[in-house]
């Protein structure tokens, strides 16, 4: 404790540098998912190429990918623009096929009746698929966020600015409390985040709240042997 | 693209392969999956009869999904660092932080895996007077399979990444390359480390895609699951991997 | 036989899914349990074979309590058959019909030969050993099922509103199936049913049940036609609606039932006694 109160600054500094790290990825990928996601729903060819793409990008370890990419975008080694590059890549290779999934899951009954109301294709979109996938994409949206903030300690390795330099620093000076903070800083960060999230979505689909019991565990309850 | 060019010819030189010279390919390499394989079968050994347990039973489900939930938000680096200063240097402590890095996601994919498997196919083989052991070796294990290869599969690829910061506290592995690089400034040595690892982690996702479609069972169609709406707050922790589903 | 003896089944959370239910099930007919859904027919049912466990009281198969039974014993003693046919997906469906005698240890070979020559019993082409269940239309799937049901030669044969979740016209040919089995095998077999036409149909012993297993009427399908105990059972199978109570009505071409609607119900064959009608010629 004694030493976060000495450095109280460092930490603080650090972890608003966080802070501005991971906000633009977890905005950009959602952004940029949304239409990657639609199309990779609406034609199927694309679909496989996408996802396969998106696959293997989450593959790649983020350590590499922060130092392979710089040669590609032209920016340096440790630009914050690298940082946000990489982490939107990854909200986006796990957020294409999010969406993908979520509008596909809308039922074509809904879809269907929606059309023959008289919605335009544009108009359906906005008003009836994209709300109707907005739980599953509101929990992909859960994982980049959560993601987002843990990925970019690695950028620390770098010596980008952010809490991962707690984790460095702390390594070698073998200070156990200024990586314990970092841990806790990140950890915190991430569920703030992750809870704002949700209380985002709870305000945008308020009708998600009335279907909360899910029916596998009133069936689970029916077949219970016991 | 020139780094690239020069890197590439570094790592296809057959020279900096063989163990005479300073900081060679092969070994590094062989380090890097040993770790990979250590870490991943003892992670499984703890994580697999876990998750199976509450896959089959759908007690603690809650603290599973709680716990791998969560362990998503522990910085890789944060936890090895950690490790390292308070177990010291040497392989030890990364490994301990790759089980633990580990272990959610082969959590998350044994008892997602068999809570795929459709109840009622569960419950017809219980009827049939099929025993518990009967149920989870015969039935749900076989249709839960491809999601429990996914479990590893992340898993694996975890593991991977994080082995990369294994020299970075006092270990050996494709990490080197890229720290040995950092530390002197030489791009592209660290460029050689980085693409590497790339391939190592491409290739292994590959082999896990074909391994994950050969393991669903005959019968049963590849199919990810619908996300209706009550299933949408379902984590989706095995995320990259196709999601299959155990019923017809 | 099997008795239930004061029967109860209490959950966890309170709810009585059957309260007191005491009944005879007499050997080698069909009974048919009949109630609409949450009415705990499927509870009582699966309670023959411990998938449910009575809270309080009793039921004896032959005069044996089995609550001193091993389930899973018990289990692959008595045939099971289920809505959705319940068949393992990644198993061939000669596989799925002798899972339970291999589970009993008969050889593979043997297993599979028999499971074959049921599946001439139930009406499967035995082209269909080698496939899997989805590739199968429903109702083929729940004649393998029934397969499965008596793969192991059973003295008792549950059946969970097996024909529940296909269409009508297959239905009526798994119905006729059923009957026709139980005239050459003899089975003591429990159904359960929402459908009251298919328990008057199928049933010796048919059971109405009200919600909680409450027995609102026992008995043969002509007995509860014929004599219902209280409206409940009268408007449970239709008598009050008039749906049953037919007359015959004088047409221009000919003679027909018509029900107290004024619905035409279908037409008279043979002759018919004096009830007002004409003989045919």
């Amino acid at each position: 404790m004694n030493w976060v109160v000495q450095n109280a600054s460092y930490v603080g500094d650090s972890a608003l540098a966080h802070l501005q790290l991971s906000i633009p990825p977890i905005i950009l990928s959602f952004v940029l998912s949304v239409p990657l996601g639609w199309v990779a729903n609406r034609y199927r060819p694309v679909r496989g190429v996408l996802l396969t793409v998106a696959g293997l990008l989450y593959a790649i370890p983020s350590l590499p990918l922060l130092i392979v990419l710089p040669l590609f975008i032209g920016t340096g080694l440790r630009s914050p623009v690298n940082v946000i590059v990489v982490l939107t890549l990854y909200g986006m290779a796990l957020m294409v096929r999010s969406t993908a999934d979520a509008l596909e899951a809308v039922e074509p009954d809904v879809r269907q009746s929606a059309t023959a109301v008289g919605f335009s294709p544009w108009g359906r979109f906005w008003s009836v698929d994209f709300p109707l996938a907005g739980p599953v994409l509101l929990a992909g949206m859960r994982v980049v966020v959560v993601s987002t903030v843990s990925l970019v300690t690695v950028g620390g390795v770098l010596g980008v600015n952010g809490l991962g330099l707690l984790f460095t620093d702390g390594l070698q000076r073998a200070i156990i409390p200024e990586i314990v903070t970092g841990i806790v800083l990140v950890v915190v960060m991430a569920l703030i985040l992750d809870a704002l999230l949700v209380l985002l979505g709870r305000a945008l689909m308020p009708w998600t709240r009335a279907t909360a019991t899910p029916s596998r565990r009133a069936a689970r309850r029916v077949l219970a042997t016991a | 693209m020139n780094y690239f060019g020069s890197a590439f010819a570094f790592i296809l030189d057959p020279v900096n392969w063989s163990a005479s010279e300073a900081n060679p390919i092969g070994s590094r390499l062989g380090e890097h999956l040993w770790y990979t394989l250590l870490a991943l079968v003892i992670s499984a050994a703890i994580a697999l009869p876990i998750g199976l347990l509450i896959g089959h039973t759908g007690r603690g489900r809650q603290a599973a999904v709680l716990i791998s939930g969560g362990a998503r938000a522990l910085p890789t680096l944060g936890v090895i660092t950690l490790l390292a200063v308070l177990i010291g240097i040497g392989l030890r402590a990364p490994l301990i932080a790759f089980v633990i890095l580990a272990i959610p996601s082969i959590l998350a994919g044994a008892y997602s895996g068999l809570e795929a498997v459709d109840r009622k196919t569960i419950d017809a083989a219980r009827a049939m007077g099929m025993t518990e052991w009967q149920i989870l070796r015969q039935v749900e294990v076989p249709l839960g399979l491809p999601l429990i290869i996914g479990g590893l599969r992340s898993a694996t690829l975890q593991i991977v990444a994080t082995a990369t910061l294994a020299y970075y506290v006092g270990a050996e592995g494709l990490g080197s390359f890229i720290f040995l690089g950092l530390g002197t400034n030489d791009y592209p040595t660290t460029l050689v480390g980085a693409i590497l690892v790339v391939a190592l982690a491409v290739v292994l996702e590959i082999v896990y895609s074909i391994i994950q479609r050969l393991v669903v069972p005959a019968g049963v169609r590849a199919i990810r699951p619908q996300n209706d709406r009550s299933g949408a707050t379902r984590s989706r922790s095995v995320v990259g991997s196709p999601l299959q589903e155990g019923n017809k | 036989m099997i008795e239930f003896r004061s029967v109860t089944k209490q959950y966890p959370d309170g709810t009585r899914a059957v309260e007191d239910f005491s009944l005879v099930i007499p050997s080698r007919k069909t009974t048919v349990f009949v109630g609409s859904s949450g009415c705990g027919k499927t509870t009582i049912l699966r309670m023959i074979n411990r998938m449910v466990d009575p809270s309080s009281g009793s039921i004896q198969i032959d005069g044996k309590d089995i609550g001193g039974l091993e389930p899973v014993a018990l289990r692959r003693s008595i045939g099971y058959v289920m809505q959705n046919s319940g068949l393992l997906p990644h198993r061939k469906v000669v596989d799925n019909i002798a899972t339970v005698p291999l589970l009993k240890g008969v050889k593979k070979r043997e297993a599979r030969l028999q499971a074959l020559e049921l599946m001439d019993t139930v009406g499967l082409d035995r082209a269909f050993a080698d496939r899997y269940p989805s590739q199968l239309s429903g109702g083929q799937q729940q004649r393998v099922g029934v397969a499965r049901g008596l793969a192991v030669d059973p003295n008792i044969l549950l059946m969970d509103e097996p024909f529940g979740a296909v269409d009508p016209l297959v239905r009526s040919d798994l119905q006729e199936e059923l009957i026709r089995l139980q005239r050459d095998l003899d089975k003591t077999v429990v159904f359960v049913t929402h459908d009251i036409d298919e328990a008057f149909y199928l049933g010796d012993q048919v059971v109405i049940l009200k919600k909680g297993g409450h027995i609102a009427q026992v008995g043969s399908p002509a007995e509860i036609l014929a004599d219902p105990a209280d409206d409940f059972v009268a408007d449970f199978i239709g008598a009050n609606r008039g749906k049953r109570a037919l007359h015959i009505e004088e047409t221009a071409t000919g003679s027909i039932l018509v029900d107290d609607d004024g619905r035409p119900a279908g037409t008279l064959t043979g002759s018919v006694p004096a009830a007002g009608g004409r003989a045919q010629p």
